[in-house]
């Protein structure tokens, strides 16, 4: 009797071992991810003594959310998160109005030819587009300004754009675009009222992952703003590390910069893992 | 009769035609690309042959600039550390990244969810990301060092040390990248067969051996996409070093990003970087090459 019944449960023990330690990998994978963010959320909810504390206080007690009103306070960060918005939203935009009849261009005509050179720009550090760039703009006297960031971070955004939408317009049936041409419609009709309504989730992906890796950048930023243009991740390394050492501020500081990023990112969690399986798009 | 042989050739015309008017749609991103990356490309080319600083005037040296380059130690040195710091940002990710595919192609619940957490480092910004790994590896304060005393090991000097400044850094990297090789992999294997595993079954085949000799095979091609990718992104981190030591202590991970920079924004010479760039890109493209010419092999075996 109880032979029977150990026979029947051990394979039911090997299941549940297996399911265990399963679910244990998937921990250990995911735990890294997991833990540098609680890290960083925790160095920013806590004040200076216990940031500093050995043994580390892991756990905020009580949470402050003093970091946070200094990093607001003591610096200008309401103008440098402006300034990433505008430079960002900026060149995600121009990339938009000329990327996406770029992308509709290249995949009706089958240039893929041409997304070869987007696969050289990617292959270029940024640090070489900046040299000549920097010289213009000193010519042009365009440094330290909004414009000239813009113009740099097209580095960026146009290829993005481009090849997201090359992409997603393939996949468009051409069917009702032929049907609108034979009734006389341009080509630019066409692709205004036929076309553009249908790439509408492409747009989307393009435009989020456009804006999230110029929201990135801090390179370009790095070298041609001024103490007055600077985008936000420059801002937090120039400002932060050298006026003030202490570490709450700083992952305060961080998330500032990282949080709007992340929460995108989860928008658009499905798509990233479909586009960038197939193109492995990424600025810089 | 003439009317209907007229009618193609109109066809044809209409045609190309229709086809000039989809140029039409490239041309003003040709215009922008043209403008901020194929001529800094030629700039670069330019500069490279002309010795120059800036608020200085520039004369001509023809390939002067390389020739210093080639004899230079610190530069030499620079190429070695881009090396051996690419290797291991490749390498480590590329197995982390395959397992954590096999892992997130099962069926599990929460499984989208998970996997939108395990992305997520590849998105954050990497300044910020920076900053934070830099208070974590503090010898005296940072929470590496305690972990490390947990499990019964002695305190390390991570980015302070000559030695494993560039290991150390690795790690970050390792963290940042391998969501996007995990991406790549999991691509790969959503476009599997499944009649080669249960022909496989029946003749009694372990997992282990499911996936040495069909998985493994079949995925290989993502793979090396994903090592290409990665190739060039390791050879270009700048972001992630720049934040987190400089190149220091002393040049010990002075990359050629990092060598570039300085020349460039630092002492404003403006011809040498030009021929860092130059040199820099050969490096890219040649190693790009390389791995797209194995690509080429695995496709055939």
């Amino acid at each position: 009797m109880t032979a029977m019944a150990s026979a029947a449960g051990r394979p039911r023990v090997r299941r549940w071992l297996r399911k265990a330690g399963f679910w244990l990998s998937v921990i250990v994978i995911i735990s890294p991810a997991v833990l540098v963010f609680l890290w960083m959320l925790s160095l920013s909810l806590k004040n200076e003594i216990d940031n500093l504390a050995y043994p580390p206080v892991f756990i905020p007690n009580p949470p402050t959310f003093g970091n946070f009103l200094q990093v607001f306070e003591q610096n200008s960060i309401g103008r440098y998160l402006w300034n990433s918005i505008v430079v960002s939203g900026g060149a995600t935009l121009v990339a938009l109005l000329i990327g996406v009849p770029a992308g509709f261009g290249i995949a009706r005509v089958g240039a893929r030819r041409l997304t070869v050179l987007i696969l050289i720009a990617r292959m270029t550090p940024a640090l070489s587009y900046l040299i000549p760039l920097f010289a213009v703009f000193q010519f042009l006297q365009l440094n330290n300004t909004l414009t000239a960031l813009v113009i740099t971070h097209l580095v960026i955004t146009v290829p993005i754009v481009v090849y997201v939408m090359a992409g997603y317009f393939e996949t468009l049936p051409r069917e009702l675009e032929e049907a609108a041409l034979i009734d006389g419609g341009s080509v630019w009709s066409t692709f205004r009222y036929v076309a553009l309504p249908l790439a509408r989730p492409g747009i989307v992906v393009g435009t989020i992952l456009a804006f999230i890796f110029s929201w990135n950048n801090f390179v370009f930023g790095a070298v041609l703003a001024g103490r007055e243009t600077r985008t936000l991740p420059v801002a937090v390394y120039n400002v932060l590390t050298f006026e003030q050492l202490a570490w709450g501020p700083l992952a305060a500081a961080a998330i500032i910069v990282t949080l709007p990023v992340l929460l995108l990112t989860i928008v658009i969690q499905k798509e990233i893992v479909v586009g960038l399986t197939h193109g492995g798009v990424k600025g810089g | 009769m003439p009317g209907l042989v007229a009618a193609p050739a109109r066809g044809a015309r209409f045609l190309a035609r229709r086809r000039r008017a989809y140029y039409w749609f490239i041309v003003p991103a040709l215009v922008v690309v043209g403008a901020v990356i194929v001529f800094p490309w030629l700039f670069t080319l330019w500069m490279s042959a002309f010795d120059w600083t800036i608020g200085s005037a520039a004369h001509f040296v023809g390939f002067g600039n390389y020739a210093k380059l080639a004899t230079n130690q610190r530069f030499l040195e620079a190429i070695l550390h881009t090396f051996y710091f690419t290797a291991l940002a490749v390498a480590a990710p590329l197995v982390l990244g395959t397992l954590a595919a096999l892992i997130f192609h099962r069926d599990f619940p929460f499984r989208g969810v998970l996997r939108g957490v395990f992305v997520m480092p590849m998105m954050a910004t990497p300044v910020a990301v920076a900053l934070v790994w830099t208070m974590m590896f503090h010898p005296q304060q940072g929470v590496l060092n305690y972990l490390l005393s947990l499990v019964g090991l002695p305190p390390s000097l991570w980015v302070y040390s000559p030695t494993l400044v560039i290991p150390s850094l690795v790690l970050v990297e390792v963290w940042h990248w391998t969501p996007l090789v995990m991406l790549i992999v999991l691509g790969g294997l959503a476009a599997l067969p499944t009649e080669p595993y249960e022909s496989a079954r029946l003749d009694g085949a372990s997992e282990w051996q499911l996936f040495r000799f069909i998985t493994l095979p079949l995925v290989a091609p993502f793979i090396v996409v994903a090592a290409v990718i990665r190739t060039i992104d390791a050879l270009k981190t700048f972001d992630t070093i720049y934040v987190i030591t400089g190149g220091g202590p002393g040049t010990a991970s002075e990359t050629i990003n990092l060598y570039l920079y300085l020349q460039a924004f630092a002492f404003y010479n403006i011809g040498t970087a030009s021929a860092v760039v130059v040199v820099f890109f050969v490096i890219v493209l040649a190693l790009a090459l390389l791995l797209l010419h194995v690509r080429e092999k695995t496709k055939w075996s």
